[in-house]
């Protein structure tokens, strides 16, 4: 080799440095493999890994206590409680008008569901208070109507509030008001409505009136874009009245009513004069007489407990604790079932996958050791239940384990079992330990076969040969040749184990369930989704540690089927 | 095998306490089951020894000997009970002339090392009956479920004609139930079979048509992030699969609103596109476990071959690689197709009644009102994976054959 060449980077054929040409043929090699990949990768990440990763974020999403109740969330943030004082008079009129637009949009059940998982029973008072809550309205707008028949008109309080409707207003529209109240119904309702109503709340009127403007353009917008009505026709709801009588007996506003001008001041002003002998309205009291419950401090306290967005309450509840004022505490003895129900999956499952080694490795052993011809015909006894059905499976433990069944028939007929004594072996944990055992043994055996084919017969031959016991050459230099087998297949049983759901729903009664069938309750039944999330959460991650040691150990790609 | 060691035959003190303990433990179960249970040990103690001692010792040939002991042991159950009982006691005499010659020539040492030392011949011996118990273990519950299908009763359990072999107890009304045929059938056996007949193979072809591709991709020499991509794609296999379900649950009614409200699609169609999809991707990591095994073994030089005698691309995939790695694929998509032939937990959750398939029925049938039409359903599926056994193993020794291994 001369210098020259040395110092001269190595051309490939067509004159680009061969550095340079592999490199872009290793790049083109790299783009060919994921752009094979990628069709198959976009969709299992779409309609898998993503919907499971939503599904897990249930476990600390907790919105819906903030918006169902915004107002109050916002009003109870000052308040501290104490154990036995009441929130001051801003809460209760924040969660007045918070749970009356609840009620109507039929949205107050959900979060009464929604807090009675934290405290057994407010549901129902969430439930009453929606049908009772118009009632106070009612006999406003009766009082109102006898003072000046319009008000029971919608189209009344379309000319008074709308800044569109003719113009007469001075002052213009308040934008402000109008998104703010647009805002409410969408958080409400998670929808994202847009467009104009044809109607803007009148600043005049927003400045005389304010609450029953507020109240009066969440409504307007409610009809139209929820109810898709017309909300110049017919009635108004009751909150509106009561807005209203707020607005006149509030002392405050007293000069700004008597300030107002135009064709509808009048009604006003009279309406006004009317109510100046009332008390001012006290919402403690409206709610308090819509259920009595509002006046128990452990209700504001649970809402106030559970209304961040995000919660770490579903998974204490999975660990049977729950959030209190002081930080995480037990749950009461009587709801503490999930931690056993924990444990009880472990428990079972390792049960299941000793078991499993018991009863494979022997079998595993002689198949490994036999003539091939000999073997391959014992294998199909092997495969044929890996390859039968789960569900034919589980019937068949059905028909064999209950009262009438197989075993208990066979076992009455020898004389063994008296007939009204029969064995109780199914709806109950070993039904479950035992079809669990039949159904995962081929994950056992399969694994521990294909270790055991590798490991050559003459070792045994020399140990003994050496002087040693068969148990000695068994146990200190077969077995431990034969321990990455067993480990594979434990593993694999175990993670099959810890989420099974069909066969102990079928054959394990209420003693012999899993979590996997809580799981299923809480997302069938009781539609508890932030619990049945944290419960998912929590074995997904002893799964994944799990398939990580598997992985370790075995490597993924040297799993083999059949 | 060959006879490794020569035989002899065995002192009687050796062969007759044996036979007694075995006649002992047969008489215990008959006297157990007609209510004496001692009586039955000692007439079953002597009654066998001295059977097998007149076979041993009596002029008669081996083979009419051992025919004689069979006619004894079924005439003695047909006697007892009736058919069925006959018919063991046929199998039990054949087994038991069987074992007393076996026993007395000798013969259970003929295939075994000359230099075991008696415990270890028994603890062999021991050894083949615990295997065989377990053996028994695996496949009984799926025999069992096969003549109770025939049941003329509604039981789940042999009736007394069943047992006395009387054709009365025995039909198929469970069979014409499940085709929709029996005058009170409703049909919905069929429609799910129907179902999961729609829904399986549509599943097996997007997870094998994706998967073979992409284990291709993964197959290559430089693949970035290899063992991330491999564990997403394997994650369907791991996830339990009532977290697949409870994620895909919330997925798919937001998917199905969306088509059926927005793109305006048919209500029956969206679920089975929601079905179809699900099951697809359950069935991928089979179908890539698969490809990946058959291409491990894969000779690339082969495409190179391909390659330098003009193919393109594409030729040299469909003419050289896909007939090498044609019984992986096919495998795969066995498994795949199985996977959502048998799965219930997802389509459970995503479903509606409209795409019942037919383990959703038989859980339904376990669950609420319990039906032996199950049973019948069961031995129709046995066979099926009976059949699915054979085809693999003939794919199996086909793929070995193509890539020049001997067949084992």
């Amino acid at each position: 080799m001369t210098d020259q060449s040395s110092t001269q980077p190595i051309l490939a054929a067509d004159g680009v440095p061969l550095k340079k040409s592999l490199s872009r043929a290793l790049r083109r090699q790299k783009m060919r493999a994921l752009l094979l990949i990628s069709p198959l990768l976009i969709f299992v990440m779409l309609t898998f890994i993503l919907p499971i990763g939503n599904m897990l974020f249930r476990s600390v999403q907790n919105d819906i206590v903030s918006n169902i109740m915004p107002n109050t969330v916002i009003a109870l943030q000052d308040w501290m409680p104490d154990g036995d004082t009441l929130p001051d008079e801003t809460v209760f009129e924040a969660a007045f008008y918070d749970l009356f637009v609840a009620a109507k949009a039929k949205e107050h059940t959900k979060l009464g569901t929604r807090l009675n998982y934290e405290q057994t029973g407010i549901s129902s008072t969430f439930r009453k208070s929606g049908r009772g809550i118009s009632k106070p309205g009612k006999a406003l707008a009766k009082d109102m109507a006898g003072i000046d028949k319009s008000w029971s008109k919608a189209a009344t309080f379309d000319a008074l509030f709308n800044a569109r409707s003719g113009g007469t207003r001075s002052g213009g529209a308040d934008t402000t008001l109008l998104r703010a109240q647009r805002d409410r119904l969408n958080q409400l309702k998670g929808k994202d409505y847009k467009g104009d109503i044809g109607f803007a709340p009148s600043l005049e009127m927003a400045m005389a009136l304010p609450m029953a403007s507020r109240e009066y353009t969440y409504w307007a917008l409610f009809m139209a874009l929820e109810k898709d009505k017309d909300f110049k026709k017919g009635k108004v709801s009751e909150a509106i009245y009561v807005a209203l009588a707020d607005d006149l007996t509030n002392p405050a506003l007293a000069d700004r009513i008597a300030g107002l001008t135009g064709p509808d001041a009048e009604l006003i002003q009279k309406t006004a004069a009317a109510f100046r002998d009332r008390p001012r309205i006290s919402y403690t009291d409206l709610m308090l007489g819509v259920n009595e419950n509002w006046g128990n401090p452990m209700v504001w306290e649970t809402i106030k407990l559970h209304s961040p967005a995000y919660t770490g309450g579903y998974f204490l509840n999975a660990v049977d604790m729950r959030k209190t004022l002081e930080g995480p505490a037990i749950q009461p003895e009587n709801k503490q079932i999930l931690i056993i129900l924990f444990q009880r999956t472990l428990k079972m499952s390792l049960i299941i996958t000793v078991s499993c080694i018991l009863l494979g490795y022997p079998v595993a052993w002689l198949l490994a050791n036999l003539p091939v011809r000999v073997s391959n015909l014992l294998m199909i006894l092997v495969l044929l239940p890996f390859w039968t059905s789960l569900l034919v499976r589980t019937s068949a433990w059905k028909v064999m384990l209950q009262q009438q069944g197989v075993i208990n028939e066979v076992l009455v007929w020898l004389g063994i079992v008296a007939d009204n004594n029969r064995l109780e072996i199914i709806n109950n944990q070993f039904g479950t330990i035992v079809a669990m055992t039949h159904i995962l043994l081929p994950f056992m055996i399969l694994p521990m076969y294909s270790v055991m084919q590798t490991i050559p017969p003459s070792y045994m031959r020399a140990a003994k040969s050496l002087g040693a016991t068969n148990w000695t050459a068994f146990w200190r230099v077969y077995f431990p040749q034969s321990v990455p087998g067993i480990g594979a297949g434990s593993i694999l049983v175990f993670i099959l184990a810890i989420g099974y759901y069909i066969t102990p729903e079928i054959v394990g009664g209420t003693e012999g369930v899993f979590i996997s069938n809580r799981i299923a309750y809480h997302i069938s039944s009781s539609l508890n989704w932030g619990l049945a999330a944290a419960l998912g959460a929590i074995l997904l991650a002893v799964v994944l540690v799990l398939y990580w040691a598997y992985d370790k150990i075995v490597g993924i790609d040297n799993v083999k089927l059949g | 095998m060959a006879i490794l060691t020569p035989i002899s035959r065995k002192p009687l003190q050796f062969v007759l306490p044996i036979l007694a303990a075995v006649g002992a433990i047969l008489g215990l179960l008959v006297g157990t089951s007609n209510g004496n249970s001692l009586g039955g040990l000692v007439i079953g103690a002597l009654g066998f020894t001295g059977l097998s001692l007149a076979a041993i010792k009596l002029p008669i040939a081996e083979k009419a000997a051992r025919w004689i002991i069979v006619f004894v042991f079924a005439i003695g159950g047909y006697m007892l009970a009736n058919l069925a009982l006959g018919l063991l006691g046929l199998m039990v005499g054949a087994f038991t002339g069987w074992f007393v010659y076996w026993l007395y020539e000798g013969r259970y040492r003929a295939k075994l090392l000359p230099y075991l030392t008696p415990s270890q011949v028994l603890w062999h011996y021991t050894f083949r009956m615990i295997c065989g118990a377990i053996f028994f273990f695996l496949i009984s519950p799926i025999i069992v479920v096969m003549p109770l299908s025939f049941n003329a009763q509604d039981f789940f359990t042999f009736t007394e004609k069943m047992l006395a072999l009387d054709p009365e107890g025995y039909s198929l009304k469970h069979y014409a139930d499940f085709l929709g045929i029996r005058y009170d059938s409703n049909g919905e056996w069929i429609r799910s079979f129907w179902n999961s007949l729609i829904i399986a193979p549509l599943a097996t072809m997007i997870s094998v048509s994706l998967g073979t591709l992409a284990a291709i991709g993964l197959s290559q020499s430089h693949v970035p992030a290899k063992r991330a991509i491999m564990a997403i794609l394997i994650s369907p296999m791991i996830v339990p699969l009532i977290i697949s379900a409870t994620g895909m649950f919330f997925f798919y009614a937001k998917m199905g609103n969306f088509l059926e409200g927005t793109v305006g699609l048919d209500k029956d169609f969206v679920g089975y596109i929601k079905v179809v999809l699900a099951h697809a991707v359950l069935g991928i990591p089979f179908v890539i476990i698969t490809v990946t095994a058959t291409l491990v073994g894969f000779d690339r030089s082969l495409t190179r071959a391909a390659a330098s005698m003009g193919a393109g691309p594409v030729t040299t995939f469909f003419r050289i690689q896909m007939p090498l790695i044609l019984p992986g694929v096919i495998s795969g998509g066995l498994f795949a197709f199985i996977t959502s032939f048998d799965e219930v937990v997802v389509v459970m959750f995503i479903g509606s009644a409209s795409q019942k398939t037919l383990p959703w029925q038989m859980f339904l049938g376990l669950r609420e009102q319990i039906s032996p039409t199950i049973l019948a359903v069961a031995t129709i599926l046995v066979a099926l994976s009976i059949a699915l056994l054979a085809t693999l193993e003939i794919l199996r020794r086909h793929s070995e054959r193509l890539r020049g291994m001997t067949p084992t």
